[in-house]
């Protein structure tokens, strides 16, 4: 036989063996299939980086037409859940009892100000426990103020604050919607997750039950034994990527603009990275356990905290930013980002895949000379 | 100690050419701290086709490491193996094609089935489709296995795992097999079926085999012979060489019937001029320095002098003069079992109708036995019998499906506690913490049975003298030898002064030194008082027990003492059968217990 036919043979008996063994294990499966949904709908559904129906307590010491017209304002709006209290008193003791979230106070003096045409402060205190939170009420509540002032201004009367407007408009992402935002970047944890933990995983798992040792005593090339692990995962990880983008679209209503040629193209990229990756832990280490805490703390890890999936990395210190460009997850996470909202905006797109075609054949390359066909 | 040629020229099948040639070979391993292992130091030998060439030695003797080296698998730190030619470090591939190697663990994949098996080795050694119908058929007709191609590996016996193992390193008719321990822990029928396989592959297609085992017994069944030692070869040889040379220094002790065996053994173990003393079909099998006869006599009442036989020696016998070791001083364990045995009819340990039941799967079968006050009560089975099922169960560690079972007349299932207290119990890995210190781990096991103060410094005290352990009070379990391992697990099962110890395979895994001078230990603490509930795959070790339960994948074969088991067995054909005889031929439903025997009425 020539050697390509036995090349050819051996390849088929690997990736035969490597098939049935996923079909029959149910841990690849949940793995590949049953993780990635957990993930999807914690994140889709319990995690939200919007701010709903916040409890804020209101407190009017002026009983006129304006300060009621505040408050009503304020109720209106889906942002909040309105308290009203007698005094700021007990609005301080329900902000303490974490009961409300904020207090709106309007002096008495506030109509009377109005009328004759000086400032008429409002005060907004907000729990500052969670910053974020905090400037998200916040804006929230200087946006109800405008719409307050600017609906005056179009009555004729006289607003609290005259002057410039500021007419916002954003881009992209118009519903200012967090989902919208988390899901392509959870995606990118989805991929990272089974081309790591999975690979590093399976080939643990033949070290612990002593099959790779007979394996090494056939032979199998190295090239056959790398092949033999990114193929069926490759494949794998693709379905749950595919999975992933489909619940995303259809249950969580995420647009995708981009084209799927460019998610294919792309995704695949990333995926080689991801098992490059997977491979060079697993041709070190040789434990299941410790296969899958490495691949947590230096794959999973990084891909939440430095890809700037749930932080915005343009606003963290300049190590950090530079040090995140050693995470694949980085690039993937925009190159995501920008096919679901933007689309195939290649300007964007061409970098970052070329920055991850760089780094999948890196690992790929690590990983080829790391596996040894010596104990 | 004489070195036989290195070449077996008087071996019963003249070899054929040299399959495997090593030559000075060196092997370390890096350790931490910069120190390193010598595995294998300055090792030459040869292999040929046509022949059986057994390594044999004890754990740690480097007999792996030699057949990984000839595997391709490891690189030797200096010198050379040649496999059919070629250099096993460079030549790797070319030689990974004409060698079958079966590791120790058989290397197959238990979610496959042992048809998906073959298909996978057949494709990675590029057996072709056309010659693949007949080749399976023939390895398939040779192992037994043609009924279960549809079965997963993993749901095989141990014996049937290893058969598979065996067929697929033969599924492209090797030149040469290499066979890593394959009978290890396996039952005695499937050894004996593995080594009629090898035989006729020797004999039909001419292939060479180089085969490593711990079995001293099985050494016999090899053409040549290779005793390494810590790394280091002693002696090779065909086996009636070495058993040439202990000539005249075998004896056997049959005792007077109101002598138990064990003391004769624990009398004549470590003295000096006695290299070993073991039981062997109710017989005391002793081997001598060169003293010869004068050395034993010196040893025994003039009464008994009358009662010694001279057997023709066996390859053991021989292995253990050529051993070389330090006399261990087991003069306190020796004076220990001289104290009149207090043996009484007290029931300890009482199942009834024990099952256990993991889904569809029934472990353990219907079981029955009593344990009494002071016996060394042994279950005896291959790996997979459901010993330490049963095991696990009398222990309360695991719920029973079915059945009854008190332990020191509590019934585990309401009191586990208080019946707790009362028993040692040392799991088959040891449960040691390898990184505390023998004295840190001694402390923990103590304060872990409620021990303190005065008490559990008596106790410590008494540990480190028993076990003779003080030399290794401070390095970490994990850096112990093997031997004293268990020793240390041991010694943490007894701390609180158990009436009743259960031992799940304490020997296996630990060589046949180590071996022996456990049993004595355990005859000593019987002796004592204390009853040893213990589970084994050596055969051979049920003759240190008062009673056995043989067990066979979940079901009791026989019970009663080694002598009436082995009785079981004898017919004209073999007048003094083995325990291995024993088991083989109850096993194979060639007898059955009628009546059953024991003092168990069902």
């Amino acid at each position: 036989m020539t050697s390509g036919a036995l090349f050819r043979m051996r390849m088929r008996g690997i990736l035969r063996k490597e098939i049935l063994q996923i079909r029959r294990d149910p841990s690849s499966i949940a793995l590949a299939i049953f993780l990635p949904m957990v993930l999807l709908f914690l994140f889709g559904y319990g995690v939200s980086l919007d701010a709903e129906n916040v409890p804020l307590a209101v407190v009017l010491d002026d009983h006129a037409g304006p300060a009621r017209d505040v408050a009503a304002r304020f109720s209106g709006s889906r942002y909040f859940d309105i308290h009203l209290a007698t005094s700021l008193d007990e609005a301080q003791r329900w902000l303490d009892a974490r009961q409300v979230e904020g207090i709106v106070h309007l002096q008495d003096d506030f109509s009377a100000r109005l009328a004759t045409g000086q400032v008429a402060p409002v005060q907004v205190i907000v729990n500052g426990v969670d910053a974020n939170r905090a400037r998200l009420i916040q804006g929230y509540a200087r946006g109800v103020l405008q719409k307050w002032g600017a609906l005056r201004q179009a009555r004729g009367e006289a607003a609290a604050a005259p002057g410039v407007r500021v007419v916002q408009r954003i881009w992209f992402n118009e519903g200012a919607v967090s989902r919208n935002f988390l899901v392509p970047g959870l995606i990118t944890l989805i991929m990272t997750l089974i081309g790591i933990l999975l690979t590093a995983l399976v080939v643990a798992r033949e070290w612990e039950r002593g099959t790779m040792e007979a394996l090494l005593v056939t032979p199998v090339r190295r090239i056959d034994l790398l092949l033999g692990k990114v193929l069926p995962y490759f494949i794998l990880g693709m379905l749950g990527m595919g999975l992933s983008v489909g619940v995303g679209v259809t249950l969580f209503e995420v647009p995708f603009r981009g084209s799927i040629g460019a998610l294919l193209l792309l995704s695949s990229i990333f995926m080689m990275a991801s098992l490059g990756f997977g491979l060079l832990i697993s041709a070190a280490i040789r434990i299941q356990f410790v296969a899958a805490q490495i691949s947590i703390v230096a794959g999973f890890l990084p891909a939440i905290f430095l890809s700037g999936l749930l932080f915005d990395l343009e606003s963290t210190p300049r190590p950090i930013q530079i040090m995140s460009h050693i995470v694949p997850a980085r690039y993937f996470v925009e190159i995501s980002h920008t096919l679901f909202m933007a689309g195939d905006v290649w300007p964007v797109l061409l970098p970052n895949a070329a920055a991850l075609t760089g780094m999948a054949a890196l690992f790929m390359t690590l990983a080829y000379r790391k596996i040894s066909k010596r104990l | 100690m004489a070195t036989h040629s290195a070449v077996a020229q008087h071996t019963d099948h003249p070899g054929g050419n040299a399959v495997l040639v090593v030559e000075h070979l060196e092997m370390a391993f890096a350790m931490k701290k910069g120190t390193s292992l010598q595995a294998l130091k300055d090792v030459s030998l040869q292999a040929r086709a046509g022949q059986v060439t057994g390594l044999v030695g004890a754990d740690g003797a480097g007999k792996t490491t030699l057949i990984r080296i000839a595997a391709g698998l490891l690189v030797p730190t200096a010198g050379s193996v040649t496999v059919l030619g070629l250099d096993s470090a460079r030549d790797s591939i070319a030689i990974q094609s004409r060698v079958g190697y079966m590791p120790q663990r058989f290397g197959l994949y238990e979610d496959l089935s042992v048809r998906e098996n073959m298909d996978l080795y057949a494709d990675l050694q590029g057996v072709p489709m056309s010659a693949r119908g007949e080749r399976y058929r023939r390895l398939l007709d040779m192992t037994g296995l043609v009924r279960f191609t549809q079965r997963m590996a993993g749901d095989l016996s141990g014996g049937m795992k290893q058969k598979l193992g065996l067929a697929c390193a033969l599924i492209k008719s090797p030149e040469m097999l290499l066979l890593d321990e394959p009978t290890v822990g396996v039952d005695p029928v499937s050894r004996r079926d593995l080594w009629k396989i090898v035989y006729a592959l020797v004999a039909e297609e001419g292939i060479g085999v180089l085969l490593s085992t711990a079995y001293l017994d099985e050494a016999e069944r090899c053409h040549f012979v290779v005793v390494l030692h810590e790394g280091e070869k002693i002696a090779d040889g065909a086996p009636h060489e070495f058993q040439k040379d202990a000539r005249g220094r075998v004896f056997l002790i049959d005792p007077p019937s109101d002598v138990k065996p064990r003391r004769i053994q624990s009398l004549l173990s470590g003295r000096p001029g006695i290299l070993d003393a073991t039981i062997r079909s109710g017989r005391v099998r002793v081997v001598t320095a060169t003293g010869g006869r004068m050395a034993l006599d010196a040893h025994l009442p003039a009464l008994w002098r009358t009662r010694i036989q001279q057997p023709s020696p066996s390859f053991e016998d021989a292995f253990m003069a050529l051993i070389p070791r330090a006399q261990q001083p087991l003069d306190a364990i020796a004076a220990a079992s001289e104290v009149p045995s207090p043996r009484s009819d007290e029931v300890v340990v009482r199942a009834r109708g024990l099952r256990k039941l993991f889904g569809d799967f029934e472990a353990v079968k219907a079981l029955s036995f009593d344990v009494y006050r002071g016996e060394i009560f042994g279950l005896l089975g291959p790996n997979g019998a459901g010993k330490s099922t049963t095991f696990r169960m009398l222990c309360g560690l695991s719920s029973v499906s079915a059945g009854e079972i008190s332990v020191a007349g509590k019934d585990l299932r309401r009191s586990r506690s208080p019946a707790r207290a009362r028993l040692g119990y040392m799991a088959q890995r040891f449960s040691l913490y390898g990184q505390l210190s023998v004295q840190e781990n001694l402390l923990f096991y103590g304060r872990a049975y409620g021990l303190a103060g005065r008490p559990l410094q008596q106790r410590l005290a008494w540990a480190y003298a028993e076990f003779g352990l003080t030399r290794w009070r401070d390095q970490t379990a994990a850096e112990l030898p093997g031997g004293y391992k268990q020793r240390l697990a041991m010694a943490a099962a007894l701390l609180h002064a158990p009436e009743i110890l259960f031992l799940d395979e304490p020997t296996s895994g630990v060589d046949p030194l180590a071996r022996r001078e456990f049993w004595l230990r355990i005859n000593g603490f019987a002796e004592q008082g204390v009853t040893v509930v213990v589970t084994t795959h050596f055969m051979e070790e049920s003759e240190y027990c008062d009673r056995v339960l043989i067990m066979s994948q979940g079901e009791s074969l026989a019970m009663g003492t080694p002598a009436q088991i082995r009785a079981l067995a004898r017919s004209e054909a073999t007048p003094e059968p083995s325990m291995e005889d024993a088991f083989i031929a109850l096993a194979e439903g060639a007898i059955t217990p009628t009546p059953p025997i024991g003092d168990i009425v069902s």
